[in-house]
């Protein structure tokens, strides 16, 4: 069957702009073939070149004393940990598959981010996600199909993530409106390796052969990557080819075969794995890495389908496939080592030194495309930017006059508590196998996931968090940009660790709208800055665009995953209160910023008022104050103020033991009349934490962040009798009492009696 | 004592198996391929846990056909211990050398997570070191972990002491009787779901796994 003739139609539905055309015409010095025209399509996807975000990406910070490979060189980024180890870490995001089909959009996204990580020569060891849903109470079509998503979602993650035998130890799960029809599924995983053992991804050396390794070529997953470059429409269903299906078996035995490999330095060249746009990506990208040319022919390429076309095969995303550069003469140990493996392993091409990517079909050339301009050319815009009409609306806030104090404030605790981004996600994690691998320190629950590393020279241990609050992005992208970053940072602090690099995947809507490319640009310069700041460099990332349905955007959601270390286990703190008698200390003050909060939205149904501001510099004092105290030895539990506020962190502190807790709030700093006691409880000022210590330990501990300049105060005792009481105090009018067991039940029962029943 | 850990495509708590044996047991240990056909008569063999061969047909119905399998089962008739952990034990039942079945746990979810158990036969090699009853704190991570078995057959393993561990409190997968690891009943084959071997190290949460491991050394 001949190729469908280029007209302007196919031209656009191939999402190449007429500009676009005309560059590919200059690069080729003649118009593309059928299989050319699809390839410079994936290659210039947003998805794969990030056109329209690359001017903002060069903001980020993303050097350091640690950082062995940075952002936009390789796969995946690489940090220093010491004694001659890394690791190497990424987020991906896999939305638009997600959105279509769950299960396999979800499982792919993962199998995708580990061979990220792979390719690179780290053996993973550790996953976290961030989930975001619409909400999932109710019983209206959107409910539904939302819990559907969600359940989808966790299975499919579970699914793959379990049978590779790698731990999903650690996530978010966060549900609003604006991702109802457009959920996010952004996947990270962490990998360890010596310096030794880092793999690049260049095709190098005129003669050396190219081998394609793994699972076989089929249809599926075709165009996914300008799939994912599209808003989603009603009209996306029919996309669901384009959603790729994984087999994490195939991977494991991939995965395994590829680190014996890398054991045999003297035969990898370079390696790349095929994910978005597959064998094009790898082969262009790996050629123009190499400042080289690479030829292959489809003939060689194992197909699990008959009669597939050039175009089919070049744009196929089959998963667990990985192309390996190979020294000439060290064929036979490529091959010995898969054939253990029971994997394909086959020599498909060469490289060259005329620096263009040639396919061929039984012989014919189907493609000759100049690498470089394919790979690293692509056009870069400077989308129009334009502060959105809807700010003026939502920001302003005045809960004096908007907002009277409940007179009864006793159900709000409770409410917040079962709320669904603020309750246990248990039902969540009990199915992801998070302890494989024998090094999870910290299981998930806690602010951080903590693992070890064994090296010869002793253990060393990461922890790590992904967090973002789409809300506060919403409402001032700037600063909950800047949150998002603070969050993470803090996070790993709590439980011990130094925050050390950082790695962003930016989920927006359509960057062709001035007002959504605007929250982004926001995003992008309040993550620059946090990362500046604080320290952590970005190694990496992922860019994922267009997320939005006719209904409209999602709220802008810049996630931010960190990575820390923490040297001594003795240093690896829980969250949670550990013992009765112990002091409880408010570190960072009462808080007043109500704005944005979970506080307003979930009780009271409003997406208003300013978030939390965020003072980069206040903020690293914090986290250097408690961070110092907790390799005092003095602290016993840690954990930070965030979704819900104080009474929320308070709560949360009591569910792992079953502890009590006799707070007395201290009055706000710095007012003339008496802060509202639904203010105090429940604002999220940034830079708090909920900190026990030894009784004898309290004056220590205060006169410690005294000199750090970070406000503290002794607020209350842990407690055996299981009722945690806020007392009549300065700042609380009216004593709330709890019972422990009561809030827990509402904590744990939320999300498995809206996913179960 | 000397220990192998099989290895089918698709194992994966292999490296955990080995490195708990040669790190916390500080016992020699080593990796049998599953196309090897070689089980010394001295070594114990453990069958780690895993997805071998992605749970294709039945959760170990593949790996039961590896040419190892034939060694192990030799292993086990001169009376050698043979200790199958989770897809290890699914791979037992299904090779013939321990009764009964797993099936899909009865919420059809996946689980993971720290579980009581209870020690419901002290006399194995695999318990000597247990109290009568004693509670062991141990994970499970498993989506079909529910033992199922007719009920002539459980009432003659019940009568030989076959039932050697359940779940304290009741089988969160729906197993019959609460039994999570059963023996054969020559007493030299164990399988049970949880993983005793994630259970070795305080640091990790519990070391309650030590005393399965180090009651098979206490025998030896």
């Amino acid at each position: 069957m001949p190729d469908p003739a280029i007209t302007p139609e196919l031209i656009a539905k191939h999402g190449i702009t007429p500009d676009e055309y005309a560059k590919i015409q200059q690069i080729l010095g003649r118009d593309p073939n059928f299989t050319e025209l699809g390839i410079f399509s994936v290659m210039w996807s947003e998805h794969c070149s990030y056109k329209n975000s690359r001017p903002e990406l060069k903001k980020f910070p993303t050097t350091g004393p640690r950082v062995l490979v940075k952002a936009g060189e390789e796969n995946a980024g690489v940090l220093d940990i010491g004694d001659g180890m890394a690791v190497c870490f990424k987020i991906e995001s896999h939305n638009h598959p997600s959105a279509v089909e769950p299960f396999q959009g979800a499982a792919t996204g993962v199998g995708g981010i580990l061979r990220d990580i792979f390719t690179m020569g780290a053996r993973p060891v550790a996953n976290l996600n961030s989930l975001r849903f619409g909400p999932i109470q109710g019983d209206s079509d959107e409910a539904k199909t939302n819990r559907r998503l969600f359940a989808g979602v966790v299975a499919g993650i579970a699914h793959y993530g379990n049978c590779i035998g790698v731990p999903t130890v650690g996530g978010e799960v966060y549900f609003d409106p604006s991702y109802t029809g457009n959920p996010l599924v952004n996947a990270f995983s962490l990998g360890i390796l010596r310096h030794d053992q880092i793999r690049k991804g260049a095709a190098t050396g005129a003669g050396n052969p190219v081998f394609y390794v793994g699972a076989k070529t089929g249809r599926d997953g075709l165009a996914g990557a300008a799939f994912a470059s599209r808003d989603l429409t009603e009209e996306s269903k029919e996309d669901r080819p384009a959603v790729q299906v994984g087999d994490p078996f195939m991977e494991k035995l991939l995965l395994e075969a590829c680190l014996e490999l890398f054991q045999h330095p003297e035969a990898v060249v370079g390696v790349q794995d095929m994910g978005a746009a597959g064998l094009t990506c790898s082969t262009c990208e790996t050629a123009s890495r190499g400042d080289s040319g690479i030829e292959i022919d489809l003939a060689l390429v194992p197909q699990r389908e008959t009669g597939m076309t050039p175009y089919e095969t070049m744009l196929s995303e089959s998963q667990e496939r990985m192309l390996i550069i190979v020294r000439k003469g060290q064929e036979k140990v490529v091959k010995d080592i898969f054939a253990k493996w029971d994997l394909d392993a086959a020599e498909i091409g060469f490289v060259t030194d005329t620096k263009r990517m040639v396919v061929k079909d039984h012989g014919k050339v189907v493609v000759d495309i100049p690498a470089h301009p394919l790979a690293a050319d692509a056009p870069v815009y400077h989308r129009e930017a334009k502060r959105p009409a809807y700010l003026d609306k939502v920001q302003p806030f005045d809960i004096a006059k908007d907002l009277p104090e409940p007179k009864d404030l006793s159900g709000i605790l409770p409410k917040l508590l079962a709320s669904p981004t603020i309750a246990s996600k248990r039902w969540v994690y009990r199915q992801y196998d998070h302890q494989v691998q024998k090094n999870t320190v910290t299981v998930p629950g806690s602010d951080a996931s903590v693992i070890r590393i064994e090296t010869p020279k002793g253990a060393k241990y990461i922890a790590m968090s992904v967090d973002c609050n789409g809300r506060y992005c919403y409402l001032d992208p700037r600063e909950g940009a800047k949150a998002a970053v603070a969050e993470a940072c803090r996070n790993v602090t709590m439980a011990g660790a130094t925050p050390l690099a950082s790695t962003d995947n930016l989920n927006f809507g359509n960057p062709h709208n001035p007002e959504l490319f605007w929250q982004l640009r926001e995003c992008v310069e309040g993550l620059a800055e946090g990362c500046r700041v604080l320290e952590v460099p970005v190694t990496g990332g992922n860019v994922s665009l267009y997320n939005q349905s006719p209904k409209g955007a999602i709220d802008p959601t810049p996630t931010m995953a960190i990575v820390g270390l923490i040297d001594d286990a003795k240093h690896i703190t829980p969250s949670a209160f550990q013992a009765a008698g112990h002091a409880i200390l408010l570190v960072g003050g009462i808080g007043s910023e109500i704005g944005g909060s979970s506080y307003l939205f979930e009780i009271h149904g409003k997406k208003q008022g300013l978030p939390p501001r965020v003072d980069l510099q206040h903020e690293k004092k914090f986290l250097d104050a408690v961070r110092t105290l907790i390799h005092s030895g003095k602290v016993k539990s840690a954990h930070d103020c965030s979704d819900g506020g104080l009474a929320v962190a308070l709560a949360e502190c009591t569910f792992d033991k079953g502890l009590g807790a006799e707070i007395c709030l201290p009055a706000p700093s710095t007012k003339n009349q008496e802060q509202r006691t639904d203010i105090s409880l429940f604002n999220e000022t940034s830079a708090r934490a909920v900190i026990t210590v030894d009784a004898k330990e309290v004056n220590d501990a205060l006169v410690h962040f005294k000199k750090a300049g970070v406000e503290a105060a002794h607020i209350g005792t842990v407690q055996a009798d299981g009722l945690l009481a806020f007392n009549v105090g300065d700042a609380l009018r009216v004593p709330l009492s709890y019972a422990v067991a009561a809030l827990r039940s509402s904590f744990e029962d939320a999300i498995p009696h809206l996913m179960e029943s | 004592m000397r220990f192998a850990v099989l290895q089918f495509p698709g194992s994966n708590c292999d490296q955990d198996s080995f490195n708990a044996i040669r790190d916390v047991l500080k016992q020699p240990v080593r990796y049998a391929w599953h196309k090897d056909t070689r089980i010394d008569p001295d070594e114990t063999v453990i069958v780690p846990g895993g997805f071998s061969y992605g749970d294709y047909l039945r959760c170990g119905a593949i790996a039961r056909f590896s040419p190892i399998m034939g060694a192990v089962k030799d292993a086990a008739a001169r009376g050698q211990t043979v200790l199958g952990i989770c897809n290890g034990f699914q791979i037992l039942c299904e090779a013939g050398l321990l009764p009964g079945a797993l099936v899909r746990n009865t919420g059809l979810h996946f689980l993971c997570e720290t579980v009581t158990l209870t020690v419901a036969n002290n006399r194995t090699r695999f318990t000597k070191l247990a109290q009568d009853g004693e509670t062991l704190r141990i994970p499970i991570a498993h989506g079909e972990g529910n033992y199922r078995v007719d009920a002539g057959t459980l009432k003659a393993m019940e009568d030989h002491g076959q039932v050697v561990f359940r779940y304290a409190g009741g089988a969160p997968n729906g197993s019959l009787s609460d039994i999570a690891g059963v023996c054969n009943k020559e007493g030299n084959v164990l399988g049970m779901m949880p993983h005793p071997e994630r259970a070795c190290e305080p640091l990790l949460g519990s070391a309650d796994g030590l005393k399965i491991f180090q009651s098979l050394l206490n025998h030896s």
